[in-house]
């Protein structure tokens, strides 16, 4: 009796990891035929230069995080934040600026601002009609800065 | 006792990690984002409503705290749990929460009883952040400690039953011990949690600990799937399994269909409709109530 309890549940736990697996693998074997880059559902450059400046708006209006912005020249910030995203999803384009580590070096950013970025850059995207699954591939590229970004 | 143990631990664990953390200790921040210190578990910790996940209740980032409040209910055809519930997440670190849960027998042989429990937890996160990491491999593991205290049975003193082990539980409180595992895979929008429990609770503790078939603290596992469809709605599966140690109840596992939504970083719905198995079943001699008790549970959560 014990042992069949644990059969079946043995089987339950497998299936359910089994089927969340393959699910997270789905995507990697039905990309054989070269689908569009995210870069390219996001819709390219004009979209993503939208996103930006609907995200700068959202940072500009957000107390937690637009003190870090009053000093940075506003122009070369766009440029470089759509070149780095253009870049992370896939695009033609190459990051220009400096590294993350060393562009925030010193800046003591805490979790809270990374995270109110995020919130900033979701809205943003969400402003701009992304989808919400794109929404968070593009989140799932940016997420890892937080090690460079984020201070001691 | 053994809470007074748990207490210690959470004093020494403040004292080792709040001097570097002090300046910025001064109020909650909910810096971190929508839904990603999940809801609480029936037993009180941070989790699904059936599962307790790695991730800290409440969205106090690293550097601040954060804390809730929940209410549940559970409603079958011959049970109504009730749960209120507290929890205090620092640090993103660290984990307390308390929980009551109160269960009325509605209907079936042991109508108008009512048993009550007590559940003390601390949760502590090993490594990993399960949603900032999206380049590695590993989930964010935590390890737990609750308590649990069953203060008694009411409404069948007739009977002559007043405490879980007068139905044949081995002991009336208990320590149990878990680690757990979360990973949200961001680019699937998936969010997957698995948890080792070691444990001898009956139907959660309500039924004691221990029994006539059983009186080791067991592996048992928790399990969750949870697809998140938009920013503030999570919907998911969820499974638990459970050890079977009174001869008197022939328990089974129990899993779940749930919805949570956040409208706001204070405040949470979470509707589920839940299978617990059997409680209280009786056995061939003696039956007493055979039915899977399965219905809506709605927890509500708030949060500062």
């Amino acid at each position: 009796m014990r042992t069949y309890r644990w059969k079946q549940r043995s089987a339950v736990v497998l299936t359910a990891w089994t089927l969340a697996l393959g699910l997270h693998a789905g995507s990697a074997s039905s990309a054989g035929a070269a689908p569009p880059s995210l870069y390219e559902q996001l819709g390219g450059l004009p979209a993503i230069g939208k996103v930006i400046d609907t995200f700068l708006g959202v940072v500009g209006t957000d107390g937690r995080i637009a003190p870090s912005f009053a000093n940075a020249n506003m122009p070369r910030l766009r440029t470089l934040l759509i070149e780095q995203v253009c870049e992370a999803t896939g695009g033609p384009c190459r990051y220009s600026g400096r590294d993350m580590k060393t562009s925030h070096n010193g800046m003591g950013i805490t979790e809270l601002q990374f995270n109110a970025l995020a919130e900033a850059l979701y809205l943003a995207m969400e402003r701009e009609g992304v989808p919400y699954a794109l929404q968070n591939r593009v989140m799932a590229l940016l997420a890892p800065m937080h090690r460079d970004i984020i201070g001691p | 006792m053994k809470f007074t143990i748990s207490s210690l631990t959470l004093v020494s664990l403040l004292v080792l990690i709040a001097p570097s953390k002090a300046a910025a200790f001064t109020a909650p921040d909910r810096g971190r984002l929508l839904l990603t210190g999940g809801v609480s578990a029936l037993d009180g910790a941070g989790g699904g409503g059936l599962s307790t996940w790695a991730l800290i209740g409440g969205l106090g980032t690293r550097d601040s705290f954060g804390i809730q409040a929940r209410h549940t209910t559970f409603m079958t055809r011959d049970y109504r749990l009730t749960s209120p519930g507290v929890s205090l997440g620092l640090f993103n670190r660290l984990e307390w929460s308390y929980a009551r849960l109160r269960l009325d027998e509605t209907g079936g042989a042991l109508e108008g009883a009512r048993i009550e429990m007590d559940s003390h937890g601390l949760k502590l996160r090993l490594f990993g952040d399960a949603v900032l990491d999206q380049d590695q491999p590993w989930p964010q593991v935590s390890v737990g400690i609750q308590h649990k205290r069953n203060r008694g049975i009411q409404g069948l003193e007739g009977a002559g039953l007043r405490k879980a082990t007068d139905v044949g539980a081995r002991r009336n409180s208990d320590v149990e011990y878990y680690i757990a595992a979360s990973k949200l895979l961001l680019a699937r929008s998936v969010l997957l949690n698995g948890t080792v429990r070691f444990t001898r609770a009956n139907q959660f503790g309500l039924a004691g600990f221990g029994g006539e078939l059983g009186d080791s603290r067991e592996a048992q596992f928790e399990g969750s799937i949870a697809w998140l469809l938009r920013r503030d709605l999570a919907v998911g599966v969820e499974f638990r399994s459970k050890p079977r140690n009174l001869a008197l109840d022939r328990e089974d596992d129990a899993h779940s269909l749930f919805a949570a939504w956040a409208p706001t970083k204070h405040a949470s719905v979470t509707l589920a409709y839940a299978n617990v198995g059997p409680i209280v079943s009786g056995n061939a001699t003696t039956p007493l109530n055979r039915s899977d008790q399965r219905g809506v549970y709605l927890s509500f959560q708030l949060g500062y």
